[in-house]
């Protein structure tokens, strides 16, 4: 077993080396290099050129590759092109934020979507099932930015609950950011929650279809007894999965979210600096995204090896 | 006998979708000869509200909100239509490839695709979209690009099964060559399960657009498309004004239809493994 974990470590590592090497190939090599980017039709050939040998544009790919990756492993993700400040100074407190919104949103999230997902299950055809079908669904068919709305006209401008646009401070209190926060994270609980409850469900019915489930009706044994000690022991290592997986969706997801609500998170950042073609700050925000992705797609696979007997003992 | 009934007598939910969805093409089609007004023209006061003149009242800068949404489903709609159509072509082509051509092939195009699905879409699109800008051109080909590495992995995986037939195995004997196996042989075969998958992706390809478009980076105005148009008219919401709610309205509209169409053609002929619905 600890081999098929270290396995699976080493292949996330080469993954995150993987995803390094696209975003410099995204972001650097393909044709229409940065300085022609950032210029715009206006340049010159000569302020191009004196643009790019400021920006290091005359040295060979892998040259500015190497640099650009051990400096990133050193803690030094470059300066921002717009406002001339270093981009980790920026990105740490907002990647705090991003953590904070998301980690609200999945401690929200999480049970909910199990719980719903089994009781969806295990009532399949009833009216539970059937409504928890219907709104999930409408919750997946919808744009973020839909549901955010409709949560800021109710919840904002007609009750007055909660802001409709979460600034947070450094020197904010837990309650209070939990308060301004409540928004955005109930969006985002909305979204992930639509998938996590389908899937649970999916994983669920699939166990419930299993002969030995079968068996232990014939058996005679309660429904109650059946579902608790047959079924949901073995639903474990799919849930799982299901929930790391999801995970890895709602960081994805916050970038809308952020920036609906102006929440200053990695996202917002990112589609700033998207918008400004401020190249160091694209390449950090998805260094951390990918990042992000690649490590819940990891822990997912070795949580689903550690939960999953069968699959501790390959052949 | 069962089939054929279940195709005639679509259930009420997939005739609803059927019914909106033609609208909406209808809509993109005809736009100029529907809409009341035109699709720039700025006739009111801000954010009017709904009224006999503007029925769903007007913009952030006083243009007709019906019209814009009879205008904007030529782009939104258009858009994500076509980058479907290209990320199939890309995909099944790719994906037959993969199947057919033998292992080497398999693997490198497989491991490739690995690689590419490692980067969370969005974020990939964003950081291509930044270097190229977002012309409808390259909007277009990065998306169908990067959806198509998903197409693939589902065409191949239906290809895998029907390069093992018979016929698919006399066809090699008689000596025909790969391209003949994959266009004759293999892709009449595996179309019929990718219909519903054709739109899920289309659902899936709508609503990023409509992201994109929604930050900013997507379709660019002049042109008036969905996501943007909520963009635009964002701030309304705070002072109670649904006016950012009607385009938003328009697109959940269109993909729970997709949807419900698509759950009927699921019910009739079943769907292969290696599918997914989300994501």
């Amino acid at each position: 077993m600890l081999r098929l974990i270290m396995t699976r470590v080493f292949l996330g590592c080469v993954t995150l080396f993987a995803v390094t090497l696209l975003i410099f190939a995204a972001t650097e090599i393909l044709p229409g290099d940065v300085a022609s980017a950032v210029l715009g039709q206006g340049a010159t050939p000569e302020t191009l050129a004196a643009f790019r040998i400021e920006l290091g544009l005359d040295r060979p790919a892998y040259v500015r590759y190497l640099e650009w990756l051990t400096n990133a492993l050193q803690g030094d993700l470059g300066i921002a092109m717009t406002n001339k400040r270093e981009v980790l100074a920026t990105i740490t407190p907002r990647l705090y934020n991003t953590l904070f919104l998301a980690g609200y949103a999945a401690a929200i999230a999480v049970p909910i979507a199990i719980i719903l997902g089994i009781i969806a299950a295990i009532n399949e055809g009833k009216w539970i099932d059937r409504a928890a079908n219907i709104l999930t669904l409408g919750a997946i068919s919808v744009p973020e930015f839909f549901i955010a709305y409709i949560l800021i006209l109710v919840f904002a401008t007609n009750l007055g609950w909660f802001p409709s646009l979460s600034t947070v401070y450094g020197d904010m209190g837990f309650w209070q950011k939990i308060h301004v926060v409540a928004l955005p994270a109930l969006t985002l609980t909305m979204l992930v929650m639509a998938h996590m409850l389908r899937m649970t469900r999916a994983s669920v019915l699939a166990i419930m279809s299993q002969p030995y489930i079968e068996m232990a009706f014939l058996k005679g044994l309660p429904r109650r007894r059946v579902i608790l000690r047959h079924a949901l022991p073995n639903a474990a290592a799919p849930i799982i999965s299901v929930v790391a997986l999801n995970l890895a969706y709602l960081i994805v997801g916050v970038v809308v979210i952020e920036v609906v609500f102006v929440y200053p998170g990695v996202g917002q950042y990112m589609v700033d600096g998207v918008s400004k073609r401020d190249l160091p700050v694209i390449q950090a925000c998805a260094l951390v995204f990918g990042g992000a992705f690649v490590l819940l797609n990891t822990i997912a696979d070795i949580l689903a090896i550690l939960v999953n007997p069968r699959l501790r003992h390959p052949r | 006998m069962a089939i054929q009934n279940s195709l005639k007598n679509p259930p009420i939910s997939a005739k609803i979708g059927m019914v909106i969805l033609v609208v909406f093409i209808f809509f993109a089609i005809f736009a100029p000869l529907i809409a009341p007004y035109g699709e720039a023209e700025s006739i009111g006061k801000t954010w009017a509200s709904p009224s006999a003149e503007f029925l769903l009242g007007t913009d952030n800068i006083g243009r007709d909100m019906l019209s814009r949404i009879i205008f904007g489903a030529r782009m939104t709609l258009g858009v994500a239509t076509a980058c479907t159509l290209l990320s199939f072509l890309i995909g099944i082509t790719m994906g037959l490839l993969a199947a057919v051509a033998g292992k080497a092939i398999d693997q490198i195009l497989s491991r490739f695709v690995d690689l590419m699905l490692s980067i969370p879409i969005l974020v990939f699109a964003l950081m291509i979209l930044s270097m190229f800008g977002s012309s409808l051109f390259t909007l277009i080909i990065t998306i169908g690009i990067l959806d198509s590495f998903r197409v693939f992995r589902l065409a191949r995986s239906i290809a895998i099964n029907i390069v093992v037939t018979e016929f698919v195995e006399v066809a090699r004997l008689r000596g025909e060559g790969l391209w003949w196996i994959m266009v004759r042989e293999v892709l009449p075969n595996a179309l019929p399960p990718m219909i519903a998958e054709f739109g899920l992706r289309f659902c899936f390809n709508f609503l990023f657009v409509a992201g994109l478009s929604f930050l900013g980076l997507g379709i660019q105005p002049p042109f008036a498309d969905w996501g943007g148009m909520v963009r635009e008219n964002g701030r309304a919401i705070a002072f109670g004004i649904p006016a950012p709610l009607w385009p938003a309205i328009a697109i959940g509209l269109t993909t729970i239809s997709v949807n419900m169409i698509v759950d009927w053609i699921l019910s009739i002929n079943a769907r292969p493994s290696g599918a997914s619905a989300e994501m």
